[in-house]
């Protein structure tokens, strides 16, 4: 699955410390040779509270990402398929069930183990690309390095971090964009800065939520090879929220929700 | 470090928040400029005060003072030792002095204050407030030949020049009214021959000859040409025969015609005349002083004493006693002299003992005294110790009070409780320190400091409200932006930093800005000040009420700090409750904020 020919090498990736992984309490995988589901969400029940009305979003919702492939959760607009991404990326927690992670429980840890996990393990990408607008492609890349290592151990890294932000964007694409402002770069361009980003890491999750849902079909075709290509060269595990059947048919898996369960189709 | 760019980012491009703390910045400029103009007038007064009340003051207030003051000075010297930088002894007494001005004669109420020559400036200011250079530089009681105030325009014409001008000037109006009574007695007389060897009576001789002495025959005369009786009228007052006709003159020089003073008294007695009938005429309500004349004339004549080669004892007169302040039509400040060296004045004083009674005593001005404290400058008159104790009756070894100057550095009440330990007050005596004596007034401004200070904070308060409502603006602009920070791993606190260090940065830049032009502001106070009068045509600031030309300023430093770390808190303070609402933002509700 490694390409060696492509600049990023896993190499490179390991030189990002991983005394954050046993910081977030979560072990190194044990590599099981039947394709683990690194990602797994069991029985998760979830509902919002508007205006005093209980509203039920996922009801026992099961869901399960093999390591290493590309899962796409496909389902109608409102059948909770967002709102299972975001438990899955632990920016919400279940009302019920459970969220596991490398055969660790997730969804109940304490806040800052969660926050070092997204920061550290999770890769997210959005519809609207949440590029923070204030500041330059380059260093909404950095935005997750500075965010882990603090104001000195940044500055003792820096070359480092950004060494690694050049190359990640390089590797989608955006050399030449480097040091332009959000508003200054295409819609497909904010959707690559924003892979770039959930990269910068080395994550072995990404979640992505309708990554091309914004963009026109020709370049929402180029982000989703882009992604494929980072699936297939370094082994990336990748889960993508979709509405669109075409999209979810280039994943390996494909996990159908509806009314806030998953259904066998 | 993203706390750090990101705080820096919404600084470049949040123009608004900035708006928010230029009332930062302003109610920092104020209070850096009130405290340092309240810290100038208060330093300056300090110094002036205690430039003239020296250390410690030792007063006695038995009617007799202190009786053998040197075995009390002997005493002193041994509680106080090594701190005694210099001692002084002195008599006080409550006075009135009498001023003749235009043939009227002007009372000022004042204390008066024998000095001791040789060692009063090592204790006080006070030769440095005198206004002749070679008193300021040693005390003296001798009437200067000219050259006082050379510093200051419009002063009149002083000294011994001016004594004797005004002598010579008297002296020839004196011929002249004698000559003119001379000429009145020998028309008199004829008339009375006339009658007499009409009546053939040489009672009615006896009884003209005896009526020209009288006063009554004086009051007589008016009648007779009246620029005469002016020059009579005025003359007798001795010293002030001059004062008349000379002040038009001096009226003018100030608006730049600088007449001197009539040099011959022929032409000071005529010439003006013409020129100043209106003020003549009101200077001259009575003929009645032309009683005077004949008696002065008689006396001064007795005494041998010629003004135009004598002076009676020097007096030293605060600048105010002899001279008032006001604005002219011009709006210019000027001072109008009533009486200036080389005039005598007459003072009465109570003398020594349990009765007292009130001696009169002639006394020439040889300078003026202005400390620019107006309490002082409008009460103080100084005379030698000696004579004063002479002429009030008291030994040479009484005073009434003691002054002391310490080293520097000295702690002056541990001096003073000393001493009082050493002087009990039962024997009629006080011990004080300087600012004892003028503690309500130091205290006051204290207060006025305090009060305004307090205000000002409150202003900045306000500013931070401000800065409050700015900031919860921007963290809801910014809604999203949390979520996605968060989404990143980002925790609350450091979210909440980001815009606690965007309140801190703010805080300091409005602070720091706002002292810089506070201190910019009192460094050019003065031109300011000129400028805005320039511009309203408004005194901004009245020389006439404060005494000072200029206005003063202290900068304290560790003020400015304070008041610079205040406002920075402030700023902070104002954050905190927009950083905690970034906090507790929900990143899933934060992400979907549109």
């Amino acid at each position: 699955m490694n390409s060696t020919a492509r600049p990023i090498q896993p190499r490179k990736r390991d030189a990002i410390p991983l005394r954050v992984v046993e910081a977030a309490g979560l072990q190194p995988a044990s590599p099981t040779p039947p394709a683990p589901a690194i990602l797994q969400a069991t029985d998760v029940y979830k509902s919002y509270r508007r205006n005093r009305h209980e509203v039920p979003v996922l009801r026992g919702c099961n869901f399960a990402a093999a390591s290493g492939k590309t899962t796409a959760i496909l389902g109608q607009s409102g059948s909770g398929k967002t709102t299972l991404l975001h438990l899955l990326g632990t920016l919400d927690a279940p009302d019920r069930g459970r969220i596991e992670f490398d055969g660790q429980r997730i969804d109940n840890l304490p806040r800052t183990a969660r926050d070092r996990f997204r920061n550290r393990q999770l890769g997210m990408i959005f519809q609207f690309y949440h590029l923070l607008p204030e500041i330059t492609a380059f260093q909404n890349v950095l935005l997750p390095m500075m965010i882990h290592a603090g104001f000195r151990g940044y500055l003792r890294h820096r070359r480092q971090y950004r060494q690694r932000a050049q190359e990640l964007l390089e590797r989608v694409g955006l050399l030449h964009r480097l040091h332009h402002k959000p508003r200054e770069l295409s819609g497909g361009e904010m959707q690559r800065v924003a892979i770039a980003r959930a990269l910068v890491a080395g994550p072995k999750l990404l979640l992505a939520d309708e990554p091309t849902g914004n963009l026109d079909r020709q370049t929402g075709q180029r982000i989703l090879d882009l992604l494929d290509d980072l699936n297939r060269e370094e082994g990336l595990t990748i889960v993508m929220v979709t509405h669109d059947e075409s999209i979810a048919q280039r994943c390996d898996a494909v996990v159908h929700l509806a009314d806030g369960k998953t259904v066998e189709v | 470090m993203y706390r750090w760019l990101l705080c820096w980012r919404y600084l470049r491009t949040r123009y608004i928040a900035l708006a928010s703390v230029v009332s930062v910045m302003l109610g920092v400029a104020t209070l850096v400029i009130v405290n340092s103009v309240m810290d100038g007038f208060t330093a300056e007064m300090q110094q002036r005060m205690h430039g003239i009340l020296s250390d410690v003051i030792i007063e006695s207030h038995s009617a007799h003072g202190l009786p053998n003051y040197q075995d009390t000075v002997a005493k002193i010297r041994q509680v106080v030792g090594e701190e005694l930088a210099g001692i002084t002894t002195v008599v006080h007494v409550p006075a009135m002095v009498s001023i003749d001005h235009r043939g009227e004669t002007i009372t000022r109420q004042i204390n008066l204050i024998g000095i001791d020559i040789e060692s009063y400036a090592d204790v006080s200011d006070f030769s440095k407030y005198l206004l002749h250079p070679e008193n300021q530089k040693r005390i003296g009681f001798d009437l200067k030949e000219d050259g006082y105030a050379p510093d200051r325009p419009g002063f009149p014409e002083s000294g011994w020049k001016y004594r004797r001008l005004k002598a010579a000037a008297e002296k020839q109006l004196r011929a002249m009214q004698l000559a003119y009574e001379q000429e009145q007695e020998r028309n008199r007389l004829l008339r009375a021959a006339i009658e007499a060897s009409a009546s053939g009576s040489s009672s009615a001789n006896t009884a003209a000859e005896l009526s020209v002495g009288s006063p009554v025959t004086a009051s007589d005369l008016p009648p007779t040409p009246r620029d005469q009786a002016d020059g009579a009228a005025e003359a007798p007052h001795d010293g002030h025969g001059l004062a008349f006709p000379e002040l038009p003159a001096h009226l003018r020089s100030n608006d730049g015609d600088d007449a001197a003073p009539s040099g011959k008294s022929s032409s000071a007695t005529t010439s003006p005349r013409t020129g100043a009938t209106p003020g003549a005429e009101q200077s001259l309500p009575t003929p009645g002083p032309s009683v005077d004349a004949v008696a002065t004339l008689d006396s001064d004549q007795a005494k041998v004493f010629d003004p135009e080669v004598d002076q009676h004892e020097g007096i030293v007169l605060g600048i105010s006693i002899g001279s008032t302040r006001y604005r002219d039509a011009a709006g210019r400040v000027t001072d109008y002299y009533y009486v200036r060296p080389g005039d005598d004045v007459l003072v009465t004083f109570p003398s020594a003992g349990t009765s007292p009674r009130a001696i009169n005593e002639r006394f020439t001005v040889v300078d003026f005294y202005e400390s620019k404290m107006s309490e002082y400058d409008a009460t103080f008159a100084f005379v030698p110790l000696d004579k004063l104790q002479q002429y009030r009756g008291m030994s040479s070894d009484a005073v009434t009070s003691i002054q002391l100057k310490l080293r520097d550095g000295a702690d002056l009440n541990a001096v003073r409780d000393r001493l009082r330990a050493e002087f009990p007050l039962e024997l009629m005596v006080q011990v004080s320190t300087w600012r004892d004596l003028q503690g309500p007034l130091l205290a006051a401004v204290q207060m006025e400091t305090t009060i305004l200070n307090i205000l000002l904070f409150l202003i900045i308060a306000v500013a931070g409200f401000g800065i409050l409502a700015t900031f919860f603006m921007i963290v809801v602009e910014k809604t999203k932006d949390i979520g996605i920070l968060k989404s990143l791993g980002a925790s609350g606190s450091g979210v909440a930093s980001i815009f606690l260090g965007y309140g801190l940065l703010l805080g300091a830049f409005g602070a720091g800005v706002g002292a810089l032009a506070g201190l910019v502001f009192v460094a050019n106070i003065n031109t300011v000040a000129d400028m805005l009068e320039t511009i309203t045509g408004q005194e901004v600031f009245d020389p006439t009420v404060y005494y000072f030309e200029t206005i003063p300023t202290l900068v304290q430093p560790m003020t400015v700090v304070w008041v610079v770390v205040g406002a920075v808190l402030i700023a902070v303070m104002a954050s905190v409750l927009p950083a905690m609402r970034a906090a507790r933002m929900h990143p899933v509700e934060a992400l979907r904020y549109e």
